[in-house]
């Protein structure tokens, strides 16, 4: 069996989805069925007394492990009070720690991310960081204790896709923790080549809950997944710069 | 005396506890976490924890996101 272990847990499925942007409870429901997924994000914010239904109650009835997000924080300070909360509400000890720069990129901000990441690390969490592309950032929040990391692809929401694969294989290369990419898909192939740069999972809401079909993008995601896992684990042929006859070359 | 529950400004009787302050807003009491001044009030702390004037108190709870 292929399984992502984090933390010692296993997964069967290596797509994680996110909740945000789905139009509706049964929507989301739908993809979530759709995308095989066994664990998925949830943001933690003030509670409405006029809301109806709860996220909570679809992920219970499929039986999906929630990851809490620190979505919306600014500071480090900030995101380990979210992670405490959502502890406290959850019984998770499990956080994704997203602690934005600016509003208008939604840009992880490295500093106040590491310095959580430390507080949270030493308060017994399970800490999986949202981080840039950055190779070096990545290298210090493993060693600073987190189960995981998960670098960008693009901006959230952006559907911009991959924009430096290079610097995903540099982090992928140097990680002893399981690498998850975050943020950027747009679409299937996207997903597909975050595999096989050898991340080990990949992480995405905005390209299934806000396409045309979403239940349908779930599945095209769910099999570009497993597709770029099985490409990267049976090794892709080198690249070359001229025809290389495939049939014999003589009558 | 004047507390704030999830930003709104509440009068409430000396003594009142969060788990009263948590009623006010909802029956559910899986699924919600509180904050005090910004520190985590656990669940079996709910019902001994009294506030005081000016207290803010966030209730939180997961909604979809991320």
């Amino acid at each position: 069996m292929d399984e992502l272990i984090i933390a010692g847990e296993k997964f069967s499925s290596r797509l994680i989805m996110g909740t945000g942007g789905a139009p509706s409870l049964d929507v989301l429901d739908q993809a979530l069925a759709a995308s095989g997924t066994e664990l998925t994000t949830v943001a933690m914010r003030r509670l409405d007394p006029a809301a109806r239904g709860s996220v909570l109650d679809v992920l219970r009835r499929r039986g999906i492990k929630v990851l809490p997000n620190t979505a919306g924080c600014f500071t480090a300070g900030d995101a380990v009070l979210t992670a405490r909360l959502a502890r406290e509400a959850l019984g998770t000890n499990w956080v994704k720690l997203e602690v934005i720069a600016d509003e208008r990129t939604l840009l992880p901000d490295p500093i106040e991310t590491f310095d959580a990441a430390e507080r949270l690390v030493a308060d017994g969490f399970v800490v999986l960081p949202y981080i840039g592309d950055d190779p070096a950032l990545a290298r210090r929040l493993e060693q600073a204790g987190c189960a995981a990391v998960m670098p960008l692809g693009a901006p959230i929401g952006s559907g911009l896709g991959i924009r430096n694969p290079h610097s995903i294989e540099l982090i992928v290369e140097a990680a002893s923790v399981p690498v998850i990419l975050d943020a950027g898909i747009g679409t299937a192939s996207d997903a597909a080549l975050a595999m096989e740069l050898g991340c080990d999972a990949v992480l995405l809401a905005t390209a299934v809950t806000r396409a045309r079909r979403p239940e349908l993008m779930a599945a095209a995601m769910k099999a570009a997944v497993a597709a770029g896992r099985m490409a990267r684990q049976a090794g892709r042929i080198p690249r070359r710069r001229y025809a290389e006859a495939s049939s014999p070359t003589t009558p | 005396m004047i507390v704030m529950i999830n930003g709104a400004a509440h009068e409430v009787a000396d003594g009142t506890t969060v788990g009263q302050a948590v009623r006010a807003l909802t029956a559910a009491t899986t699924g919600v976490a509180v904050a005090v001044n910004d520190e985590v009030v656990t669940r079996s702390a709910w019902e001994t924890t009294t506030l005081s004037d000016s207290d803010r108190v966030e209730v939180l709870t997961a909604v979809q996101g991320g």
